[in-house]
């Protein structure tokens, strides 16, 4: 177990804490419901854009029978996924411990999709095309063999299950760490079904891929949300190391996160400018 | 073996991702924080606004040395 010095004191720090003997708010952000609710929409609309591009190619090629059992597996084990990594975070983890690690794997995740953004903006990395991706994934389905087991088109079946499975993972990683900190796993759980309906219902209308959707801006706005609450709370989690265990507290408290948020965006805007190739002089 | 393998590979590309050093980056300056809070009295807030600036470094070399690959 971790031990700390105060006072010459020793103290030493529990890994286990009921979540009963938890104070019920865990997050310190009184305006946060906007902020959970923006992040958890965008970034479960996005991932449902791309997961729905490879069900739509899945279906439409090899039938719709082995791709919806496909989507039903993966469905039911990111459920099962989800309640239990819920279910440990935060029964077993203190306050201050769980902002840590939840704040520092949203921030390593925020700043990936961040970069990623900033490449895309600035010109130096490919946009990501839906169109493209559903002749690609029809392309391999159709060159697929005919395997069947289970009595399931294979091909299909797995597909649209890592698709939808590996797709979903990103909004259930999301819905957590958001969720946890928020002390609200129900409005994380609200952002990412009102992302994920929005893009099945215009799915379903449109039944081919949704090429017009802005995915890169989405993802842009996703990450700099991502990255700017992983630094509120991975910061604050450090207050796991004091002798009281207490969170770390922010100048201003609250207001933090939008001087955050701004000073990302500044910086997201500036590299985005210097990174740009420059337009070259006509002679 | 090779599962197992698979299954940490999966975790690392998931949350790790193509650039390692953002990962390797927040740890060390998050264990920089760590240290400041552990072992001396620094205010919360400067102990804050240190680590905070130490990420957007980290991001910033980040993003520098993505540009300087793909130019």
């Amino acid at each position: 177990m971790p031990q700390s010095k105060h006072n010459g004191e020793v103290v030493v720090k529990s890994f286990v804490f009921p979540a009963a003997d938890r104070q019920p708010n865990l997050c310190p952000v009184t305006g946060d419901a906007v902020g959970v609710v923006a992040a958890t929409t965008l970034a479960s609309g996005v991932e449902f854009v791309e997961a729905l591009t490879i069900v739509l190619a899945m279906g439409t090629t090899r039938g719709w029978r082995s791709t919806w059992a496909g989507v039903g597996a993966a469905l039911a084990a990111l459920a099962v996924i989800t309640a239990l990594a819920g279910y440990a975070l935060q029964s077993w983890f203190p306050e201050a411990l769980l902002q840590l690690v939840v704040g520092t794997l949203l921030l390593i995740f925020g700043l990936q999709w961040l970069r990623k953004a900033i490449l895309r903006s600035a010109g130096l990395k490919a946009l990501h095309d839906e169109d493209d991706a559903y002749r690609a994934e029809v392309a391999a389905a159709r060159a697929a063999g005919d395997e069947r087991r289970l009595g399931l088109d294979w091909f299909a079946f797995v597909v649209s299950f890592k698709g939808v499975f590996l797709e979903g993972l990103e909004i259930v990683f999301i819905v957590i760490t958001f969720g946890l900190n928020a002390d609200s796993i129900a409005l994380a759980s609200l952002g990412a079904a009102i992302g994920g309906a929005i893009v099945l219902a215009a799915g379903l209308a449109l039944h081919r891929p949704l090429a017009r959707v802005p995915e890169n801006t989405i993802k842009f706005a996703v990450g700099l949300l991502l990255t700017t609450f992983g630094t509120f709370w991975a910061v604050e989690g450090l207050g796991w190391f004091a002798p009281d265990d207490a969170s770390l507290g922010w100048p201003g408290g609250d207001l933090a996160l939008p001087v955050l948020l701004a000073l990302w965006c500044g910086l997201a805007f500036l590299t985005v400018r210097l990174l740009a190739p420059r337009e070259r002089e006509v002679a | 073996m090779r599962l197992a393998r698979g299954f940490a590979r999966f975790w690392w590309d998931f949350v790790v991702g193509d650039d390692w050093r953002i990962a390797a980056g927040v740890v060390v300056v998050l264990a920089g924080g760590a240290v400041l809070v552990a072992r001396t009295s620094v205010p919360d807030g400067v102990v804050a606004a240190v680590t905070a600036l130490g990420i957007v470094v980290v991001a910033i070399g980040s993003i520098a040395a993505a540009g300087r690959d793909n130019a």
